[in-house]
């Protein structure tokens, strides 16, 4: 019935998408990617600058592909945290001025159970319990996932350094490849062999955390790779730092579904775009009779649809909207799908 | 016409409704004024402060004409707050949203006058002013750098700060008014011009370093 905004500015995706009854209407997204690549990584005041600028065209657009007006929304829900706290605040700002303005309820939301959400709008609702392996340039973590807005959603583990994304950005720079480093190391790794050079799995041994994922270590191994081997060659070194990552994450993410007993994975964020990781992931959930979700590239990385799928299930479960003094909340374990001011 | 007026660029968040005459007699009145003090918190308290502000008056942000903001200088997060939800109430209930250098909010209708907040790091975003309108600036720079043309007095937080150097008779002014705001957006106002682009005022780049390694 209703149709549910989502706002999403939590790091350098200017996202806003349209979602109603589970069904997405139409979305559009602005990226300031390109302003951060000189730096080598997002820089917070370059993202909240470029938020600020992309807002309303991007609203303007996402009504459009939605074929609506903005007098049709009946609900807004943002992503309130985690993220950069600056680039947070925009569209927390601009969420609460759109709900003022319309008249209608206004629901903050955590980053990370959007990015659940997102394969939902693709295909369709989550099994009863689900594993959710969220990774990107921001985070590596594994969610045990029930009712998304109902159960409280269990955060198994998080890295304890860089995200996944991370660690290939400044890989890529260690070896001269173009950022962001996901898609220009999938790029070099396709002509490389992945074998060629043995680094380290992080956090594999038996005395390790079962679930925890660490890649400063495997950054390092690289830095030193790359201080030995001077010739090195770059698609091998691509492609074998790759293959360690996706086999960690791949191995973890089997042992969370072993561990809750669960036959579902999902997979979301932008490294769910690595061809490494798919092809690994389909290849062992096939020999574990695990069904593998990987929602669409678009829906993959950070977006203004997630939030709205969020959104439009906490609306349909009747939940209470967020007091009309939400603010962003910079740091936020994740435990329940909605956030607000009160539970911060 | 109905206006709603608003600016984050100080330590308050102020909010005002305003009456404009659209007829010859110019005029202005003051139909709602709501102000929320603190250092941080612009971004949890506009829409409330906002929406107090209409409420105390017994209006609906559908009944309003227009948007006036002031769009800085000040705190980065604070403008950034103040002009997307300009933009976007702007954008939901289709009307024009303009904007106005914050500092015209604390010049005094006549004088002639240098207007000074506190930018931190030791200096002052600051401007010029006769009879309200503005000479010189909007400028950031260090207290001892201010260039105050013929002033023969100065106000706001800034020039309060650092007194002894801008050394000028002291008038009072702290916040940014809203409806001096909107005086100055009148012409928009009256002849229904387009909405501005909503930039802040910024008058600083990012602080940001290229990573060394890939200086090289
Ligand atoms: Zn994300």
């Amino acid at each position: 019935m209703t149709i549910v905004m989502g706002i999403e500015t939590s790091c350098d995706e200017t996202g806003v998408g349209f979602v109603q009854d589970g069904v997405l209407l139409g979305d559009a997204l602005a990226s300031s990617m390109d302003e951060h690549a000189r730096f080598g990584g997002v820089v917070p005041e370059i993202a909240a600058r470029a938020h600020v600028q992309s807002m309303l065209p991007t609203v303007r657009k996402a009504v459009a592909d939605a074929g609506i007006t903005l007098a049709d929304v009946g609900a807004v829900a943002v992503t309130a945290g985690p993220g950069l706290a600056t680039a947070l605040h925009v569209g927390v700002a601009a969420a609460k001025a759109f709900a003022l303005s319309l008249g209608v309820p206004l629901y903050g939301v955590h980053h990370l159970a959007g990015h659940a959400a997102a394969d939902t709008l693709e295909h369709g609702p989550l099994p009863d319990r689900s594993i959710a392996l969220i990774v990107s340039g921001g985070h590596t973590s594994l969610l045990f996932v029930r009712d998304l807005v109902r159960t409280p959603i269990v955060h198994l583990s998080d890295t304890l350094d860089d995200a996944a994304g991370e660690a290939f950005d400044k890989v890529a720079r260690l070896i001269g490849l173009p950022y962001p480093g996901g898609p220009s190391i999938d790029k070099a790794a396709r002509a490389g062999d992945p074998t060629a050079v043995k680094f380290p799995r992080p956090l594999m041994g038996p005395n390790d955390p079962a679930l925890g994922f660490s890649f400063s270590g495997l950054k390092t191994a690289v830095a030193r790779y790359v201080e030995k081997h001077p010739d090195l060659d770059v698609n091998d070194t691509a492609a074998s730092f790759q293959e360690a990552v996706a086999d960690t994450l791949v191995t973890k993410a089997l042992r969370a579904c072993r561990r809750q007993d669960v036959s579902t994975l999902v997979v979301v964020g932008g490294v769910a775009a690595n061809s490494r990781v798919r092809s690994l992931a389909q290849e062992r959930c096939d020999a574990a009779g695990i069904e593998l979700r990987v929602p669409p590239m678009r829906l993959c990385t950070d977006n203004g649809a997630m939030i709205a799928a969020i959104g439009d299930l906490l609306v349909r479960d009747g939940a209470r909207p967020s007091p009309p003094t939400l603010g962003a909340i910079p740091t936020i374990e994740l435990s329940s799908a909605q956030l607000d001011a009160l539970s911060a | 016409m109905l206006v709603l007026a608003f600016d984050t660029s100080s330590a308050a968040v102020t909010a005002d409704l305003v009456d404009v005459s659209t007829g010859d007699t110019a005029g202005t009145t003051v139909l709602g004024h709501e102000q929320w003090l603190g250092p941080h918190g612009h971004s949890e308290q506009l829409t409330p402060t906002i929406a107090a502000c209409l409420d105390h008056a017994g209006h609906a942000p559908r009944d309003l004409d227009a948007i006036v903001v002031g769009a800085g200088p000040g705190p980065f997060t604070g403008l950034r707050v103040g002009l997307v939800t300009a933009a976007a109430m702007a954008e939901a209930l289709g009307i024009p949203a303009y904007d106005v250098c914050s500092l015209d909010g604390l010049a005094p209708a006549t004088g002639t006058v240098l207007v000074a907040t506190d930018a931190r790091r030791k200096e002052v975003y600051w401007a010029t002013y006769a009879d309200g309108r503005r000479l010189t600036g909007p400028e950031v720079s260090y207290p001892v750098d201010v260039d105050a043309g013929a002033a023969t007095a100065m106000t706001g937080a800034g020039a309060r700060l650092y007194a002894d150097v801008l050394a000028l008779p002291l008038l009072e002014g702290e916040h940014p008014s809203p409806a001096a705001l909107v005086t100055v957006a009148l012409d928009r106002l009256r002849s229904g011009a387009p909405s501005d682009a909503l930039t802040p005022l910024y008058l600083r780049r990012p602080d940001a370093m290229v990573p060394k390694a890939m200086v090289r």
